[in-house]
């Protein structure tokens, strides 16, 4: 009994860990693009000539 | 789609196969080596001089579409681009000719070997490209022009000017999602637990269950089911009812209910099943959003190709660049040759050939002078003119076209999408079947009223309507994601199930039938030799007709020293003759030479007879093929034109179409539709003009190609890409099938209802048994959806 008062605090918080990452991935725009994300993976990195960063 | 590391790493390039083009990939003529022309020529140089030549080997699509344009028009891009305090400009660009990853790799490889260029990103879902480099607003024009020799055709446009509200919404809804999926599962967790213990966990336990269940799920409905809780009080306000009533009165009286079970420590709780679902509704309600939401892109991607410019000229001289819609009446505007009109006028200076095929229909270009009138969607080929602008109120043609499309979609009425419909029946019914259990146990068999309410609780919530809810819009998702997949963009929500049932299919000729530009008529009596010097003069006009004479000897160089004299024809001196190629009359040819009225040029040399080039509006390859098959259908097809009648009886008997009209008005095309409906026929519309805007507004679903007029394209609840009819046969097939699947859907989820219904009635619907009998009916609904996904099906 005891246990479960330290083992659903704990489920509850990982939750809302993962709850917040999608939130914030949401916030940040990752969602916006779904197409694109799957086929970006695939690409190889352009290589860039030295640029100052944005 | 699949590009191996390993071909990426290979280097140096290699042709594809020898009889397509090494760049566009279109099926090459028996006498080309390499290239089609010498656009992709140049593109090909281009792409292999920057290393990146490994995309013609990682692409996947190839069919000729990446062809670059050397006629593309000049936009003034620089007005589009937005700069900040840093000294970066910002342009966004829509995209046209990405057919796969490997085109969206390019772009952003090109893009990014430019030096001054900080970021240039595309959405690939919304096919939107945003472009971010050091430097003053005048550098658009060299990137743009870096892409476009490429063959990608690029459109500026505002995106202060698209809609942010209805992407917050679709956030709120994947927000909302979130929230329910985590309540979901953590409140399962503790079910499932308390299920799992039956008989051995003790009161105590079972009761902080119960109350660590509240405590996730009464805030997370709270906030999650905002969605449902607002359109069913905006419903119930205006006095109807839909899905969301029944939702949220369900979803409300279990939390109720499962609350006071747990202050009163009783022994069911349900909070789980009005979470998750919740939790399966949102995810419904997202698709359904994220749908309307490709379809919306779509049709604002059209709306801003009206966002051009035009060069008005101050009275002291000097021009400058604004929007068509701020152009006051009165002003004098610029239009160089090349160039849409893009406001109604007068012409004051200047002659010109004007195509008028997007206003009237009429393949052959009208000649223009002082004193004629134009109109906006017009475009103005082969001599800069001057022109004031007339009336920008009610007066102009596009106003006069408009107010036919509103008269027209005033007499559709209001399409009852399938699913609400089926909400309407269904909401009453499932209140009062939960009302009679109640009153059923309460009265008849005698139970407390506790229990009675319990078990009509228990109705409610096993018939709230998931499986409902997702029945319709995962079928359309899935439809509209094959569609777009084969070029066809769906704008309306309801245009599948409106396509399902017409029987009627009505053409529009010019750009809907036919390809829209004019090709030359082979001759067997012409020699090649005339004609290569015919394509020579030719080349430098952009009349449509020389355009098609250059077409089609597409190697021949341009002749220095060729005037041009618009209405009437090209002369080029020849020592102290002239050569002309131009009218009959241009070229002294007496009328009496043999002529069918069709577009035609002809060659005038001193000395020798005049040589005669016919012209002719090609149909679309596969259009006698589809309207075959539109009657193996059994779908009556028609064509109404604005075109002359000789020419619309020609392609109607070549497209084997027996019901034709030509010389139709656009009010006359309009009342015809509206007379088929009058006969109870159901009609579907495919045109491109800005002569059929109002009939394709006055059929019950209309479509049109992506190179149709703005307003057409903004009409028309179908947009279709390509230059093939194909796509007419394929969105009336896929929406016969859809209604099929969502029939289906709609028996599975009532059946599953029908057996547990009965069961809630008898008061053996435990919390288990409503939780595993919604997720599985939902999952079963899906299940059944996808299979429209599957190729070779429906096809």
């Amino acid at each position: 009994m005891n246990s479960l008062l330290l083992l659903i605090p704990a489920a509850l918080s990982l939750g809302l860990v993962g709850l917040v990452a999608f939130l914030w991935a949401l916030r940040s725009g990752q969602f916006d693009d779904l197409d694109g994300a799957a086929q970006r993976i695939l690409f190889d990195d352009v290589d860039r000539p030295d640029k100052k960063g944005d | 789609m699949s590009i191996a590391a390993q071909a990426l790493a290979a280097s140096g390039a290699v042709a594809p196969a020898a009889s397509a083009c090494a760049h566009c990939g279109a099926v090459l003529a028996a006498d080309r080596e390499r290239f089609c022309c010498a656009g992709c020529a140049a593109a090909y140089g281009i792409v292999c001089d920057l290393g990146l030549d490994r995309f013609y080997r990682s692409r996947t699509a190839q069919d000729g579409a990446l062809r670059p344009d050397p006629e593309a028009e000049a936009i003034d891009y620089a007005a589009y681009v937005t700069g900040d305090a840093a000294g970066h400009s910002t342009l966004h660009l829509m995209v046209e000719g990405i057919n796969c990853a490997a085109c969206v790799w390019l772009i952003e490889s090109v893009l990014a070997r430019e030096p001054d260029v900080i970021e240039g990103r595309i959405n690939v879902a919304t096919r939107r490209l945003v472009v971010r480099w050091e430097g003053p607003a005048w550098d658009a024009r060299r990137h743009v022009r870096r892409l476009a020799a490429l063959g990608f055709r690029l459109i500026p446009f505002d995106p202060r000017r698209l809609a942010a509200a209805e992407q917050g919404a679709e956030r709120e809804i994947l927000r909302s999602m979130a929230v329910a999926g985590f309540a979901a599962g953590n409140v399962m967790l503790l079910s499932v637990s308390v299920w799992a213990g039956h008989g051995e966990m003790g009161p105590a336990t079972r009761d902080l269950m119960h109350w660590v269940s509240a405590l996730i799920a009464l805030p997370a409905i709270a906030y999650a089911g905002r969605p449902f809780f607002r359109s069913a009080l905006e419903a119930l306000r205006a006095g109807r009812t839909n899905m969301d009533v029944p939702i949220s009165i369900g979803v409300l009286l279990a939390a109720g209910m499962s609350l006071f079970e747990t202050v009163t420590s009783g022994a069911t709780a349900y909070f789980d099943s009005a979470v998750t679902l919740l939790f399966f509704l949102l995810a419904g309600r997202y698709l359904d959003v994220r749908a309307r939401g490709r379809a919306r892109a779509a049709a604002e991607n059209l709306l801003t190709l009206a966002a051009k410019s035009v060069t008005v000229l101050d009275p002291d001289g000097g021009m400058r660049a604004v929007p068509a819609q701020a152009v006051m009446a009165g002003a004098t505007v610029l239009v160089a040759a090349g160039e849409r009109f893009g406001v109604d006028g007068r012409i004051i200076d200047g002659r010109s050939d004007v195509d008028t095929s997007l206003v009237t229909g009429e393949s052959v270009p009208a000649v223009a002078g002082p004193g004629s009138s134009v109109f906006a969607g017009m475009v103005n080929l082969t001599a800069p003119v001057r022109m004031t602008v007339t009336a920008t109120g009610e007066g102009t043609l596009l106003a006069e076209i408009v107010r036919l499309m509103e008269a027209a979609s005033r007499g559709r009425g209001r399409f009852v999408a399938l699913a609400d419909r089926v909400a309407r029946a269904y909401a009453p019914a499932v209140h009062a079947l939960a009302a009679l259990t109640f009153l059923g146990w309460y009265g008849i068999i005698g139970a407390s009223a506790h229990d009675a309410l319990l078990t009509a609780i228990a109705v409610l919530i096993i018939t709230c309507p998931c499986a409902l809810g997702l029945a319709v819009p995962v079928v359309q998702v899935v439809a509209s994601g094959r569609l777009l997949r084969n070029g066809i963009l769906l704008k309306s929500a309801t245009a599948l199930e409106r396509l399902a049932g017409v029987d009627t299919v009505v053409f529009d000729k010019t750009g809907t039938l036919t390809v829209g530009r004019p090709e030359l008529c082979a001759d067997q009596a012409r020699s090649a030799e005339d004609q290569c010097l015919a394509a020579s003069i030719a080349a430098s006009s952009r009349h449509p007709l020389a355009r098609a004479l250059h077409r089609a000897c597409p190697d021949t160089a341009p002749l220095a020293g060729v005037a041009e004299h618009p209405g009437r024809g090209l002369s080029l001196a020849d020592g102290s003759d002239e050569i002309r190629l131009g009218s009959r009359a241009f070229c002294g040819i007496a009328a009496e030479a043999a002529s069918d009225g069709g577009p035609e040029l002809w060659l005038g040399r001193p000395g020798r007879p005049p040589v005669r080039f016919e012209f002719t509006d090609a149909l679309r390859r596969d259009a006698a093929e589809i309207v075959q098959a539109l009657r193996a259908r059994g779908l009556d097809v028609r064509l109404l034109s604005g075109d002359r009648t000789p020419v619309v009886a020609d392609i109607a008997r070549q497209a084997g179409i027996d019901l034709w009209q030509g010389e139709c008005t656009p009010a006359r095309k309009a009342a015809e539709l509206a007379a088929l409906r009058a006969q109870g026929r159901h009609v579907f519309m495919v045109g491109d003009g800005l002569n059929d805007a109002p009939a394709l507004d006055a059929a019950d679903v209309s479509a049109s190609p992506a190179t149709a007029a703005d307003v057409c394209q903004t009409t028309a609840d179908i947009v279709f890409q390509g230059d093939r009819l194909a796509p007419v046969r394929e969105v009336l097939d896929v929406a016969r099938r859809s209604r099929r699947l969502v029939s289906q859907n709609l028996v599975l989820a009532l059946s599953y209802n029908l057996a547990a219904v009965p069961l809630a009635i008898l008061g053996y619907v435990t919390p288990l048994v409503a939780a595993v009998a919604m997720s599985s009916s939902s999952v079963i609904v899906i299940g059944n959806a996808l299979r429209l996904a599957r190729p070779g099906r429906g096809a």
